[in-house]
Parts: structure tokens; sequence; C-alpha cells
């Protein structure tokens, strides 16, 4: 069960006799609107996800991030243009037809069902026998580790055991796309770690694509192959997670994402990475590339990293994340005037 | 008083625990004695004399203080007996059916199809308006309505649909069913609504997820959560049935029986014992019928 993809790659053969994955979309969002009422949640929206991907629907509370997924998911009617999920247009149907499955942030496991009751309701409503449902929904609880529960009543299990009892529930109609709505947000820290690596071996080994809505940045960064940024109901920015870190397009990802400085100058504004700014002249490489000066405002010990506050006219505070044997090397006090500096390749132009 | 000193000098070990479970501190004792009170006084001693009365002899003039188990014997083998228990059980198990589909549906609207709690207890509470009446008048205002020239046998009349007035609908069976249902629909209603708002509106659209239609919504989710009210509406309907005559005796025109009136007329008659034993085999069918739901339904889910 583990090792089995239920959907291999799309592999076409070129002339020579070369084996080439195509690019086929397991989803696209062409030209989406969601309207309640008079308040516009999400604003004409285009994306596209290609076949097999972690997608991180990414942005704070209210930039429409839910809306979105609940549309793909089919809870939510599309107030405007197109669903494709798996090239057929979904329109309103129903979830089961699109082929989708969603993972509920409460779980929303049924609480008068035990685990592998639980599992097996979507086969017992396609009217598939007892004896053969719960076969299979033992094997489901086995992949997610489970199978030891399978007896017990959700309230008997602790949060991150629902979790995987309603990933094996989502998981079990064979779905094209999983849709996760704050999955890991219940979570305590600790398993909140162990369930994304989970989460992402599962994608992998599954071969579908997982559409995970999410407003912590890290998780974003450590699960997807693609992060769509979003904020008042529009997408931001949206690409491989290196790049959205990297290079944010607009100073709103850049502090979303966070480690990154936006400062105001007369070209325009820039985002530069904090761990690739350096202080004063302690780094005679850097000098002159670019720069802003201002009084030492915080400093704090973080281990492998200083992380030093300025203030300065212009931008107001400013961070730089100093290595620790950089920083003791010339310390610096509080109230000491000094410049941040940064090399001009590290400096990217962004949108205010 | 020793009590308190115990715990007392317990506490500190047993604050590690915190509350023990059937722990007999003097406080919880304090607490239970006036509902304990208020139990002996109206509920325990009257049923004590009503056991002790059932076992007396009688005459047609006075009860007899002697011990007997004629009342009994008289009461089981007397085949009216008989059929009076088997049409009150009619009467309730027909009006069971009746308010469990009413209060189901109703309830499911007022829960799942009616936006906003504003509307929802608003709604609800003008289920409750009837019942600032008392439950005699209301059952004696059908009267007028069903009567050979009542409202409902004049406007049928008037529209030329039927052509004698229809006889039926008065002092009559199917009188006493509708008098039951008007007056025992809220009981289910209530707890079915107390128990599906406890239901969580996500697993409407889990299911909903998983490929349950409406109905397969219904039976393997709804119907399966709203046990417990459903038990404890049938615990209401069942037992406000099968203890009533005010109803069977207004709306039966005194041509229908029930136990309760059977055991009034066997009041009137100065037959104490014997109406005490038919209120104790009553009290015994009802406490049966009481047990089987709860052996079905766990209504401490519901506290």
């Amino acid at each position: 069960m583990r090792r089995a993809l239920w959907r291999a790659l799309p592999v076409t053969t070129t002339p020579e006799g070369r084996a080439i994955v195509t690019t086929v979309l397991d989803v696209e969002l062409i030209s989406v609107t969601k309207r309640y009422g008079n308040t516009t949640a999400v604003s004409d929206i285009s994306l596209r996800i290609p076949r097999g991907s972690y997608c991180c629907l990414l942005g704070p509370s209210g930039c429409g991030k839910t809306s979105t997924l609940r549309m793909i998911a089919g809870h939510e009617d599309i107030s405007d243009g197109d669903v494709i999920i798996a090239g057929q247009n979904v329109g309103n149907l129903p979830p089961v037809k699109r082929g989708t499955a969603m993972m509920f942030q409460n779980y929303a496991l049924f609480p008068h069902l035990n685990c592998v009751d639980n599992v097996a309701f979507g086969l017992k409503m396609r009217g598939v026998g007892k004896a053969e449902r719960r076969a299979e929904a033992s094997k489901l609880l086995a992949m997610v580790e489970m199978e030891k529960y399978a007896a017990r009543l959700p309230a008997q299990l602790s949060g991150g055991q629902q979790q995987r009892v309603a990933l094996a529930r989502a998981l079990i109609t064979r779905p094209k796309v999983l849709l996760l709505d704050e999955p890991l947000s219940a979570l305590d820290p600790f398993l909140r770690g162990t369930m994304r690596e989970e989460l992402k071996r599962l994608q992998r080994e599954l071969g579908i694509s997982f559409i995970h809505v999410t407003h912590s940045q890290e998780e974003a960064l450590a699960l997807a192959d693609l992060v769509v940024v979003m904020d008042h109901g529009i997408i931001v920015q949206s690409g491989p997670p290196q790049e959205i870190f990297n290079r944010p397009a607009t100073a709103f990802v850049a502090r979303f994402m966070g480690g990154h400085n936006v400062i105001r100058q007369d070209s325009g504004a820039v985002a530069v990475r904090a761990d690739r700014c350096r202080i004063g002249m302690m780094d005679s490489a850097l000098v002159g590339a670019g720069g802003i000066g201002g009084a030492v405002c915080s400093i704090e010990y973080l281990g492998t990293v200083v992380k030093v506050g300025i203030e300065t006219e212009t931008t107001g505070e400013v961070v730089a994340l100093v290595p620790d044997d950089q920083f003791f090397a010339s310390p610096l006090t509080l109230g000491e005037t000094t410049r941040l500096t940064w090399a001009t390749a590290d400096a990217h132009p962004v949108t205010l | 008083m020793s009590t308190t000193t115990d715990t007392a000098a317990a506490r500190p070990a047993a604050s590690v625990k915190k509350a023990r479970p059937g722990g007999s501190s003097a406080g919880a004792w304090l607490l239970a004695t006036p509902l304990a009170i208020v139990l002996g006084i109206f509920l325990v001693i009257p049923i004590l004399m009503l056991v002790i009365v059932s076992f007396l002899d009688y005459n047609s003039v006075q009860i007899l203080w002697s011990f007997v188990v004629q009342n009994y014997i008289d009461a089981v083998s007397s085949s009216a007996t008989w059929e009076t228990f088997a049409v009150t059980l009619k009467y309730a198990v027909i009006t069971w059916a009746i308010t469990l589909f009413l209060g189901f549906w109703l309830s499911y609207f007022l829960a799942f199809e009616v936006r906003g709690a504003a509307w929802q207890m608003g709604l609800f509470l003008v289920c409750s308006i009837p019942f600032l009446t008392s439950n005699i008048i209301r059952t004696i205002s059908w009267i007028p309505a069903l009567g050979r020239n009542g409202i409902v046998n004049s406007v049928l009349l008037h529209f030329h649909l039927i052509h004698q007035p229809l006889t039926f609908l008065l002092y009559s069976q199917f009188a006493i069913i509708l008098a039951f249902v008007h007056l025992n629909t809220l009981f289910m209603v209530t707890p079915i609504f107390n128990s599906m708002m406890r239901i969580d509106r996500t697993l409407i659209e889990a299911a909903r997820d998983n490929g349950a239609g409406f109905w397969q919504t219904i039976v393997n989710v709804i119907l399966p959560l709203s046990k417990t009210g459903i038990g404890i509406g049938t615990i209401f309907v069942i037992t406000l049935v099968m203890g009533d005559f005010v109803s069977v005796s207004i709306m039966g025109g005194g041509q229908s029986a029930s136990v309760g009136i059977m055991i009034q007329n066997e009041m009137s008659q100065l037959q104490y014992p014997a109406a005490a034993a038919n209120a104790v085999i009553l009290l015994a069918i009802v406490l049966i019928m009481v047990f089987l739901i709860l052996r079905v339904v766990d209504i401490r889910k519901e506290l």
C-alpha cells in the first residue's frame, strides 16, 4: 500500500526513445471570483497547479485562501470564473464528482462511528459492502499507522491521532486532489513537525496533488513545491518556495515571509534578507554596495546568530542577522551609530 | 461533623486527585438534601401510599384494613382491563410515531435550514406559545372546530366538498390522536432540536465531501446523532399519553376508554384500592417502557 503509486506520472516517449514527463495540470483556476453579498472574498484569481504538486495557499486570515480551497472542494459556490480539475470543468459539481477530498480543520470525524467506520464512510455511501469497505479502511488506517485504534471512537483519540484518521478518511475515495484546510494549526509544535513530514511523504508516495491552506510561512516553505501567497482576495505572488523567499515581488510578501528588510531608497523599495545584511565595516567586501545608517536599538543573542536592530530615519527599524563569531569579534553597544550594508545582488526591488 | 474534619485532614492528599467521584463529603449531602426532601414528600411517600392502598380490601363504602392481592387478581383477570391497556398503548404508539415524525422534521428545519441563532430561537419560542394556555383549554378548543356544525365541516360543506357532515372528526379515535399530537409535539421537538443544535455543522459538510446525498446524511449522520433527543422525547410522549385521562374523555366524548379514565371511574365509585392497583400496574408498564428506551439511548450524553 505504502509504495503503491495511485497514479503514474504521465510519460510520453520522444522519437529517440527518451521518456519525458509531460506537464499536465491537476487544478486550474481561471478568473475565479467569490462574493458574499457586497464583499468580495476572492477577486478574479487564476492559478495553474501541475500534476502531483504540493501547493500551499498562504496568507493572513481573511485573505481568501480558505474560500479558494472551498470553491475547489465544491463546498462553496463559485460566483464567477471556472475551476478545472484534471481537465474537467467542475462548475458546481458535488465534491465526489470532482475527484477531490477535503480534510477539515477540526477533522470533522463522525463522533458516533469508530475509526474504521469513519474511514469507510465514503465507501458506504457508494454502496460498497460492509466486509469489503472495512478491509479497505483497515488498509488506509495502516497507511497512517492507526490500525491499532480501528475500534476506538474519535473522542478516545488525541488530536494527532484524529488527524491521521481524518487523512485516511479523505484518501479512501482515491481523490485526484487532496484539499487540506489548516491541517496542522490545531496540533502542538512537536506533532506539527512530525505531521508535516508525514504529509509530504504521503503526497510523494501517492503522487496526487495536495492543496494545503496555511497562514504559516514556515509550513509553506517546508512543504510546498508551489507557494501561492494571497492577500485581500488576490494572488500576490506564486512560485517555488525559494523564489518566493529569495525574490519577494512585493513589500507585503517580503514582510509576510519574514526574515526580510524592506528598505525605501530613492530608486524605489528593495527587499534584502536579514541574514545577508552586515553591520558597519565588519565585511569590507560589502562596503559601498548598499547601505543605510542608523542607531543600534536592539541586540538579541539567538545562539548561532545575533539579531541586531537598527533604527533608521528613512525606513524605521531594520534587522541584521549576524553570525555570532562575527558579532563578538567586534561587538556593538546599544545606541551606537552604525551602518547596515548588503551586496547589490541581494537587494531585490519590490513594489510597496 | 466528623466527616467534615476527615475531609479537611485528607485535603492535601486528595487535592492531587481532585474531587473523588462518589465521595461522601458533608457538603455534597447538604446540597442534595432539599431535592431529596421535595422528592420524598411529593413522590416517594405518595407512591408508597399508592402501593399500600392497592393491597387493601374494600367494600362499597370504605377501605378495609386487611392485606389482600384480590385487587390485582381482579385487574388482570378482567378482559376490560386488558382491552383498556391495549387501547391506551395504541394511542401512545400512534401518537409517538406521529410526534416523532413531526418533531424530527420541525427540529431539522429549525436547526439546519433556518439561518441565524436569533431566527432559530424566535421560531422555537413560537412553537411554545400554545403552552401558555392550559392543556384542557387547548383540548376543548378543538370542539368548535371539529364538531358536527364546526368550522371544518362548515367549510367543507360550503365548498361542496362533502354532502354530509363528517362525524369521525370529533368524539372519535381520530380526535383523541389529534389532541395528543397537538399537546405533545413540542415535547418531541425540544429535545431533538437540542440534540441537533449540538451537531457540528462541518460533519454535514464532511458527509457531503464523502459523497453522501441528502437522505444518506440524514440516515448516517443526523439520525444517529439525534438519537438521545429522540429517546428523551419518546419518554416524554409515552409517559404523558399513557397517563392521560382528560384528553381522552373530552375528545372521545365519553365513548373511548383509557387507563386514566378507568382509574378515574374506579375512584368516583370509591373503589380506591382497585384504582390504586391499576395505577401501580400502569406505573410498572411505563417504567418498563422507559427502562427499555434507556437501554437503547444513553441520555446522559445530553447532560
